[in-house]
């Protein structure tokens, strides 16, 4: 293509629409229409006009908006199938992996699942292609806004005032006739009162006001890549942590991603209303559904190993914080966060019996079995003892006459015992289970007798680390400001000619909202008697509506 | 004129391709992270064995590091495992042919109370020393899911293999031979 040069004499780059200088209209297309083309102000996109090397051809595909449209379309449709079917995290299955995960779509959806699993909709945000059409969605955009930015600017920036008339005729809003003299001088006092920027070059006069607006879609395509950009940081290590700990009332555990610190669990508490407060609160709430939450709490103590110290050393760990976490309240450490997320009340804590002869009822004493830590021998008064021989944490039966346990959790416990007191020094076997004894050694004199459990309760809690919710944040803010840069404000222009022959020709046009710019206009023409204008668009609209009618 | 055009031209293939070059090398950034995000924080044969501090039933420490130049037999259990407890009197032999070839096994309950797992090592009469993490640190640091799980580490310090699931006492046996120092 050729650089483009107007009758004006100035020099265009190849692909301009109206000259840069004059404002005629430089293509046959243009030449034969009413109105011109305003957008862009009729400057050439850049890479319309080179589309030789790879790079050139790679950087046009990317500058098309309908390609980003395009994009823009693919990503919803992606994401509207990924909704179909459960994402791979809601999935239910028993041992968690690639395997079973793949054979959970494909059993419980057929083909479809299979189908759906291969392509990756299991885990949309993770598959590549997905990443890929997002980050072409990037590129599309900053491609895209700098070719259309770059010449918009020079243009809007070197401004004439002095335009071709052909240029002014086409404008939407134009008008033609006599005025007095003093039009101009009038006009700019006008117009500088309704806070206009006021150019005036010999008979000429530009008036400006609001040009930042056309800055509007830019500003919130830069808020859209510093948004993207952040979500790409979530996928580097050490940015986003979000990792699950249940932890026993008790116990104290390590930190998931953070080996710095562990986290003891003091106590949980879950509170419901009573719905008897004083204020009445949920009293109705709870006569219809028997009990309303009203706190979940975990009280934890938080630690901060040695600098030096190794997984698994526990020795001289030093008291962060003693915090009580509750929902929305997370304890903060370290930019950490860590929240009350779950809970499973009452698993078993400790188990208290009696020791009893069985004839008397007669009771030698108590003993308290911790499940947790068990001791292996109980002393009673009187020189009773009871040792426990075996513990059985969740009972799950025996194999071999051996008892068994399923998990390391005190679900269903079983002991094994040996009960000695002064009336049986050689000792009494027996096998405690909930509700159930078993005396494998035959007959015996005393009996373990069941008092009473204590139990603790289970806190699940997430640990989470965002360090890229400023950026998102910052983002999110600059996309708004582009957004109401745009909505709300409007770039005005008039341009005004006086000929020699005392002639006035105006024209007006803005981005959006011209009944606001006519409004202008029909003050300036108030205080300095311009000549009539009309609106062209709807001139043209009125035509082709009587046509239209004419038709029928 | 024409030189100018020519500089402009080049200036301008120049830009476009550092800003696509930097664009595309972003989403295979982000691509890489993606499809290593998972298993970032798991251990890989030829990692550094992460250094711990144990201590065993006896109330000695045991620090991996203090190990070096000899083999460590790593093996993580459970009491209620069956095939911990299957593997265990199998690990128990080879440590007797291998312990004096410079091969070490460290047992590593996970978090199970003293007396569950005094009574395990009584029953089955280990001669090996027996750990419990009991805030499961080592676990953690190790991304231990399922048990048993076996990390053989050599003298040099490195994982030389992880094994997950039961062990047949041949596979024991070779498993100490690869870790045995030279």
């Amino acid at each position: 293509m050729d650089k483009m040069q107007c009758q004006c004499g100035h020099v265009n780059p190849p692909g301009t629409i109206l000259c840069e200088s004059c404002g005629r209209s430089l293509t046959e297309k243009e030449q034969n229409s009413k109105l011109v083309d305003m957008r862009y102000e009729g400057t050439a996109r850049r890479s319309q006009t080179y589309n030789k090397s790879i790079i050139d051809k790679v950087w046009n595909f990317f500058s098309s908006v309908k390609v980003g449209v395009g994009i823009i379309v693919a990503i919803l449709v992606a994401a509207a199938i990924g909704t179909i079917l459960p994402q791979e995290e809601y999935v239910q299955v028993a041992v968690r992996n690639e395997d079973t995960i793949k054979a959970y779509y494909s059993d419980v959806y057929g083909e479809i699942g299979r189908i759906y699993h291969f392509l990756g909709f299991h885990d949309l945000y993770s598959s590549f292609w997905f990443i890929i059409l997002v980050g072409m969605l990037a590129i599309s955009l900053i491609i895209a806004s700098l070719d259309r930015f770059v010449p918009l600017y020079r243009s809007l920036k070197n401004q004439r005032v002095l335009r071709h008339e052909s240029f002014m005729n086409k404008q939407r809003i134009y008008g033609k006739g006599y005025a007095q003299e003093d039009v101009l001088a009038k006009s700019e006092t006008k117009l500088k009162e309704l806070k206009y920027n006021v150019t005036r070059d010999k008979n000429g006069l530009l008036a400006e006001k609001g040009r930042f607006s056309r800055w509007g879609p830019y500003v919130n395509h830069i808020g859209l890549i510093i948004f993207l950009f952040g979500v790409m940081l979530r996928m580097v290590p050490g940015f986003y942590v979000d990792e699950t700990l249940w932890i026993r009332e008790g116990e104290t555990r390590a930190i998931p991603e953070v080996p710095e610190y562990a986290l003891e669990s003091k106590s949980f508490e879950l509170e419901t209303y009573s719905g008897e407060e004083k204020d009445g609160a949920f009293s109705e709430a709870v006569d219809r559904v028997g009990s309303v939450a009203k706190n979940y709490q975990t009280d934890v103590i938080l630690y901060k190993k040695p600098e030096d110290s190794l997984p698994g050393a526990t020795e001289d760990m030093e008291i962060v914080e003693e915090y009580p976490i509750r929902v929305n309240q997370p304890l903060k450490f370290d930019g950490y966060a860590v929240y009350q997320m779950d809970f499973k009340l009452d698993e078993l804590k400790a188990m208290t019996f009696a020791l009893t002869n069985k004839e008397t009822e007669e009771s030698l004493g108590e003993l308290t079995i911790d499940l947790i830590n068990p001791e292996k021998l109980y002393e009673l008064e009187n020189g009773a003892t009871v040792e426990l021989k075996g513990y059985y944490p969740d009972f799950s039966g025996f194999e071999n006459g051996e008892p068994q346990t399923a998990t390391p959790l005190p679900n269903n416990p079983g002991f094994l015992v040996e009960m000695t007191t002064p009336e049986t020094p050689k000792g009494e076997t027996s096998f405690i289970l909930i509700q159930n004894t078993i005396e494998p050694f035959g007959e015996n004199q005393f009996k373990l007798e069941f008092q009473g459990v204590e139990t603790r309760d289970v806190s699940g809690l997430t640990i989470r680390k965002d360090n890229t919710l400023p950026i998102l944040g910052l983002g999110g803010l600059i996309f708004m400001i582009g957004v109401a840069q745009g909505m709300y404000f409007n770039h005005r222009r008039f341009w005004i000619q006086q000929k020699a022959n005392g002639e006035i020709i105006l024209a007006g046009h803005t981005n959006k909202n011209w009944f606001a710019l006519k409004k202008d206009l029909d003050q300036v023409s108030a205080y300095a008697s311009l000549p009539a204008y009309s609106d062209q668009q709807e001139e043209i609209e009125k035509q082709l509506k009587k046509e239209g009618e004419e038709a029928l | 004129m024409n030189e100018k055009k020519k500089n402009k031209k080049k200036n301008r293939v120049i830009m476009r391709s550092v800003i696509l070059f930097l664009m595309i090398a972003a989403i295979g950034y982000t691509l890489y992270n993606n499809a290593t995000a998972e298993d970032v924080s798991v251990l890989k044969v030829g990692d550094e064995a992460p250094d711990f501090k144990l201590v065993d039933l006896e109330g000695e420490s045991h620090q991996l590091s203090d190990y070096k130049g000899q083999g460590v037999f790593l093996n993580f259990w459970g009491t209620w495992c069956k095939p911990c407890a299957k593997e265990m009197p199998a690990m128990d032999r080879q440590f007797d042919v291998f312990k004096d070839q410079g091969v070490q096994v460290l047992a590593v309950n996970i978090a199970q109370s003293e007396f569950e797992v005094q009574s395990f090592a009584d029953q089955y009469d280990l001669s090996f020393p027996v750990v419990i993490d009991k805030t499961k640190s080592v676990m953690t640091a190790y991304n231990i899911i399922p048990l048993p799980t076996t990390v053989l580490v050599n003298p040099e310090g490195e994982i030389e293999r992880i094994i997950t699931g039961e062990m047949t006492e041949q596979d024991i046996e070779g498993f100490m031979e690869e870790i045995k120092p030279e």
